[in-house]
């Protein structure tokens, strides 16, 4: 089995940044997730989502670890 | 087993406060709850004649607050209280979080050694109020029950009380007056200052349990477990087997009718899952709210505690960030009282702890909002951060039932001096002063202790050295002890030397240099509430007096 490309250790980061408790990245990038859907239908969020996966999935571009992701979330349900 | 009997304070008639025109204190206090009194035992601590007016005659009904965290219990070892503190409460460092039945999530706030204090210690708050006002008076602060402050006038160098009492009405002045008075707080009301923030439409049961129980001294909290689905649960062990429960109700539950015994009881049995005995020592309902006031001083009157800010009580940033605002505050308010500083250095007070505040704060609105989800997207993202979390260590990350009371990082108080050089590691000016442990050098004998106690109240200079400083050096750190601001040096050195007219540290197994970074040179300035304030990579006195009166507002 090939070694995995998908990093699932904690990685939210800030370049210039300082964060003096290792939660607070983390925490920062789930408060703007969660802001984001604010005021929004459920019919809207979901179409939200979507376009955010497809972004971040052209940014990560590698299909190798797009699959592995796929495999991932599928697994965890 | 057996219930907590609230001790009964004396009443004592105020004759001797009674006196026209009004006396003029220096300073009081309103308010004997636990911040009031660390701020009583604080001023003493800094030689102030302190009055504490407080409308009961006992501690807190109930255990209200529960955790103490670290810093809460540095801070209470400088104030004289932290060894009964600790030594009836229950040390813990490790949390758990469960999903349904299966632990998904584990921390331990102090995962590196070389700590005199655990990451927490779980105390009822009426215990912690015994051993503060115990150490008030033993130290001569003069506590008044039953003394209500009923009218506060505010003028521009005083202000002047009205205080009801069993025996009447009298005024009274203060040059300084320090509010204490809780989350409702009498004071701000009746000077209609404001606070905002945000109510959260939720409701929680919480019942102190008396029972025997060998679970581990460990927070438990659930996410959905089986004996009470859909909504979160918490669990603490207090001292004398007291066991704090939290059940989350949802904002429809009916308050009068949830905190009946009968209703209590069977949610209890669920949860204990088997018919081992218990009594009820308290139960209560609670909603919350995340708010505080815009401005902490106005003017002579300073706000601390809840008076001055709330929080959701998941992470205990109550009561813990209440002795933060303590610690910050008394210093800065006794150099100000002395005339060794201006009365601006009190505007400081404010925006450190405001600061202090809103990151209290945002980290408990962050968890409130992932323990009850407002919407339903919300609460798709909460469940599936759980079930990766089985499985991936930044889903574990993610998981946020409570991100429990740390101090804040001061790097924007303006009492700090810039960093001109480069440092490893997190002890940046404005940071709380990481402990370590050290031996102390006294008569040749070397003693262990610990870094934290060998500062505070007043300013320190840390002066990292592998050999004796040179004469100049030397003569200049013994002069600062008797400066119009005194600074007391701390030679910390990897093995025993004898420096003359100096205290040593001997850090024999470089905790201190590696959290420090402490290369042969390095200077640190330290504030009398345990921040570093300026440091550099050699000893200079003129840039250490321009650092302290920076820090001090001269």
């Amino acid at each position: 089995m090939p070694t995995p490309l998908l990093k699932t250790d904690p990685n939210f980061h800030e370049s210039g940044r300082r964060f003096f408790r290792d939660f607070s990245p983390g925490d920062d990038f789930y408060e703007a997730l969660i802001d984001a859907h604010n005021g929004l239908s459920d019919e809207q969020s979901e179409a939200l989502n979507a376009r955010l996966i497809l972004l971040l999935a052209n940014h990560i571009g590698d299909l190798r670890v797009l699959r592995e992701a796929l495999q991932a979330a599928k697994a965890a349900a | 087993m057996g219930a907590y009997v609230n001790p009964i304070y004396p009443y004592k008639a105020p004759t001797d406060l009674k006196a026209t025109p009004p006396l003029r204190k220096p300073l009081i206090v309103i308010g004997a709850g636990p911040v009031g009194l660390a701020a009583a035992v604080d001023a003493r601590l800094q030689g102030l004649d302190v009055l504490v007016l407080d409308d009961d005659k006992t501690v807190s009904v109930g255990s209200r607050a529960v955790c103490y965290a670290k810093r809460s219990l540095e801070v209470l070892d400088r104030l004289g209280v932290a060894d009964p503190a600790c030594a009836l409460g229950v040390s813990w460092n490790i949390g758990r979080t469960f999903l349904e039945e299966d632990e998904v999530y584990q921390f331990n706030l102090v995962p590196d050694a070389g700590h005199k204090r655990p990451g927490m210690i779980n105390l009822q708050q009426y215990h912690i109020e015994e051993m503060l006002i115990a150490r008030a008076l033993e130290l001569g602060a003069d506590i008044r029950w039953q003394h209500k402050v009923t009218a506060v006038t505010r003028h521009d160098d005083h202000v002047t009380l009205t205080v009801e009492t069993p025996d009447g009405t009298f005024d009274i002045e203060a040059d300084w007056l320090v509010v204490a008075d809780g989350a409702r707080s009498p004071v701000r009301r009746h000077l209609g200052l404001d606070i905002e923030g945000r109510v959260f439409q939720d409701r929680f049961l919480i019942a102190d349990v008396i029972m025997k129980a060998d679970y581990p001294a460990e927070r438990w909290f659930w996410f959905d477990p089986p004996f009470h689905p859909n909504q979160s649960v918490l669990l603490h062990k207090q001292s004398n087997n007291v066991w704090r429960i939290d059940f989350q109700l949802g904002w429809d539950a009916d308050p009068e009718e949830e905190k009946k015994p009968e209703k209590v009881i069977p949610r209890l049995q669920a949860m204990l899952g088997d018919d081992r005995p218990f009594e009820l020592e308290w139960v209560s309902i609670y909603t919350f709210q995340c708010r505080r006031m815009t401005d902490f001083r106005h003017g002579r009157v300073l706000f601390v505690g809840d008076a001055a800010h709330q929080v959701s009580p998941f992470g205990a940033r109550g009561a813990n960030s209440g002795f933060q605002d303590v610690d910050d505050l008394m210093w800065k308010l006794a150099l100000v009282m002395k005339g060794q500083a201006p009365d601006k250095l009190l505007d400081t007070y404010a925006l450190d702890r405001q600061f202090a505040a809103d990151e209290n704060i945002m980290n408990s609105t962050r968890s409130t909002d992932f323990i009850t989800p407002k919407s339903r997207t919300s609460k798709t993202f909460r469940n599936q951060v759980l079930a990766l979390a089985k499985h991936h260590p930044f889903a574990r990350k993610l998981v946020n039932s409570g991100r429990l009371s740390v101090p804040s990082f001061l790097t924007s108080s303006l009492l700090n001096t810039p960093d001109a050089e480069a440092f490893e590691g997190h002890m940046v000016p404005g940071a709380p002063m990481d402990d370590a442990p050290v031996h102390r050098v006294e008569q040749g004998a070397g003693q262990d202790a610990w870094l934290l106690d060998q500062v505070g109240n007043h300013f320190s200079c840390l002066l990292f050295a592998d050999a004796v400083p040179s004469a100049e050096v030397l003569a200049q750190l013994q002069a600062l002890q008797s400066g119009p601001l005194p600074v007391v040096p701390l030679i910390v050195a990897p093995r025993a030397i004898e420096v003359p007219g100096l205290k040593v540290v001997v850090d024999a197994q470089s905790w201190v240099t590696k959290r420090y970074d402490g290369k042969a040179g390095t200077t640190y300035l330290l504030r009398p509430d345990q921040h570093v304030v300026a440091r550099w990579r050699s000893f200079d006195n003129g840039k250490l007096q321009q650092a302290l009166a920076r820090a001090t507002c001269n």
